[in-house]
């Protein structure tokens, strides 16, 4: 089902980012960072700990405001869903309801047991948070972000901190319902083997203040990234960008 | 799917006989040595049980103690619903907003530390001796200890969930109703908790000085007349009413208020 009106590509360019510490000390967090994502397309950020990976999606979820630059949405009314490196969800609300909680208007009443049963949470509706594994929460914040149909789909560390059979099949399900529907979808991750098989483009970052190091196309259908093309992919990333893996 | 799906619902398992039986033989504990030293004092100004039985059982009849406890839990109920919206309101702001938290602080240390009894007489001076002035003087001495309490649960509003109610979209009602009262509700419950008990033994105070009724009147009256067992009766029957309204009231809603969190996974 293709969207209504065009929606153009997302165009970062960030300067300056500083940020003033608890004891006034200035730091800089971003130097210039400036990519585009074009419609529909999965593009992730990579860079060290601590380099402004995270600044940079707030600032294009407009949690942070204070910079200097320019952030353009797919689309200039869109949505935008963000999955957060902790799930976020209300423990005071059920599953079913924490993802009912987001529906903007248009979508309220929607039918999301397509949803639940695609990511396997059909059984888990009625449950609060805080009786969900750490997978299964992050697995309803996933379906959180797909039900409102979003222009824009951001990622912070989705898959961090889980045992890496429970990361495999969420990137798998994460890839299910992104291709279901033609979303924007910007990840930020630091392991190169999760990039290298979800994202079309790869983009590397330097270390604090961050600065774009260079850019990965990938142009490989995703059906065809078996395990062989993927650490030929890895290495030959390894070789063109020394230390990022 | 999991085939656990039936789990839902239903709360934790009963808390067993074991708890209730230990409360009622504790106070069954606490009510012979109370008899035991009465007898042994053998005085008038420590009644026994039935002595005490007797003075509720005179006033109960006319009606006199119901229309007394009714007088008293009006004032209780009126002074804790100002108490809990304007301190709420106020420790929610102050809570919020650390420039006027830190300019309203030493107003807030002041109040805490005014003596109830000098509220209540310079509010009785101030606004004449009225039911207003009663009330108010209730509540003004509950607010500050309101203040302190949601100032505390407004500070420590999970920054993750607000950031995610503006990325959602969710507006400023649903974002106040599914994000931020819940998370204030266990600073509520506690202001609540310790508010009702602070107020009716200040409402007592109040209707001593200035009313001409009330339990605090009636304590007063037999006070003069050094009708001791009559004070215990009016103590224990408003003291049986308060704990009426515990187990009937706050306690239902606080377990329903927090039916998402005891539930072992």
């Amino acid at each position: 089902m293709p969207p209504a009106g065009a929606p153009g590509p997302l165009d970062v360019a960030i300067r300056d980012k500083v940020f003033t510490t608890i004891d006034g000390v200035r730091l800089a967090a971003i130097d210039a960072v400036a990519f585009t994502a074009t419609p529909g397309s999965f593009t992730t950020l990579i860079g060290p700990s601590g380099c402004g990976k995270t600044t940079t999606l707030r600032i294009i979820l407009g949690l942070d405001r204070d910079y200097t630059g320019h952030v353009r949405l797919p689309a200039a009314d869109g949505r935008i869903a963000a999955v957060f490196q902790e799930p976020r969800l209300l423990p005071w609300r059920t599953v079913e309801q924490n993802v009912r909680l987001a529906l903007p208007e248009a979508l309220a009443g929607a039918d999301l047991d397509a949803l639940f049963e695609t990511l396997g949470l059909a059984a888990m509706r009625g449950r609060y948070p805080g009786e969900l594994s750490l997978g299964l929460a992050r697995r309803a914040a996933l379906a959180r972000a797909f039900a409102i149909e979003p222009a824009l789909l951001l990622l912070d560390e989705p898959f961090v901190s889980l045992d890496e059979a429970t990361a495999n099949r969420l990137r798998a399900l994460l890839m299910e319902v992104w291709s279901a529907r033609p979303t924007t979808a910007l990840m930020v991750t630091h392991n190169l083997r999760e990039a290298v098989e979800l994202s079309d483009r790869i983009i590397f970052l330097t270390e604090r203040p961050a600065r774009v190091r260079g850019i990965h196309d990938i142009d490989t259908p995703r059906s065809e990234r078996d395990a062989d093309w993927r650490d030929a992919a890895v290495r030959a990333i390894d070789a063109r960008f020394p230390g990022v893996l | 799917m999991a085939p656990d799906v039936a789990a839902g619902g239903r709360g934790r398992p009963s808390a067993g006989i074991a708890p209730a039986l230990v409360t009622t033989l504790s106070l069954l504990g606490l009510l012979a040595a109370w008899w035991i030293a009465a007898v042994i004092a053998d005085s008038r100004v420590l009644p026994t049980p039935p002595a005490v039985f007797d003075a509720f059982w005179r006033d109960a009849v006319t009606g006199e103690l119901f229309y007394h406890l009714a007088m008293t839990l009006m004032r209780v109920a009126a002074a804790f619903a100002i108490a809990m919206i304007i301190g709420s309101a106020i420790g929610v702001g102050l809570g919020m907003d650390a420039r006027a938290d830190r300019f309203f602080d030493p107003w807030l240390i002041l109040f805490l530390n005014i003596p109830a009894l000098v509220v209540i007489v310079l509010a009785y001076i101030w606004f004449g001796l009225n039911e207003a002035a009663a009330v108010g003087a209730i509540a003004i001495n509950k607010i500050p200890n309101v203040v302190v309490t949601m100032r505390e649960g407004a500070r420590s509003l999970d920054r993750g969930l607000s950031e995610m109610a503006s990325v959602y979209r969710f507006g400023r009602w649903w974002t106040l109703r599914d994000v931020v009262v819940p998370q204030l509700q266990p600073y509520f419950a506690a202001a609540s908790r310790s508010g009702i008990a602070l107020i009716w033994k200040i409402a007592l105070v109040v209707e001593l000085l200035g009313r001409s009724n009330g339990v605090g009147f009636q304590i007063h009256l037999y006070f003069q007349l050094f009708d001791v067992a009559a004070i215990l009766a009016y103590t224990l029957a408003f003291v049986a009413v308060m704990l009426l309204i515990e187990f009937l009231l706050v306690q239902p809603l606080e377990a329903h208020a927090t039916r998402w969190r005891a539930r072992p996974a």
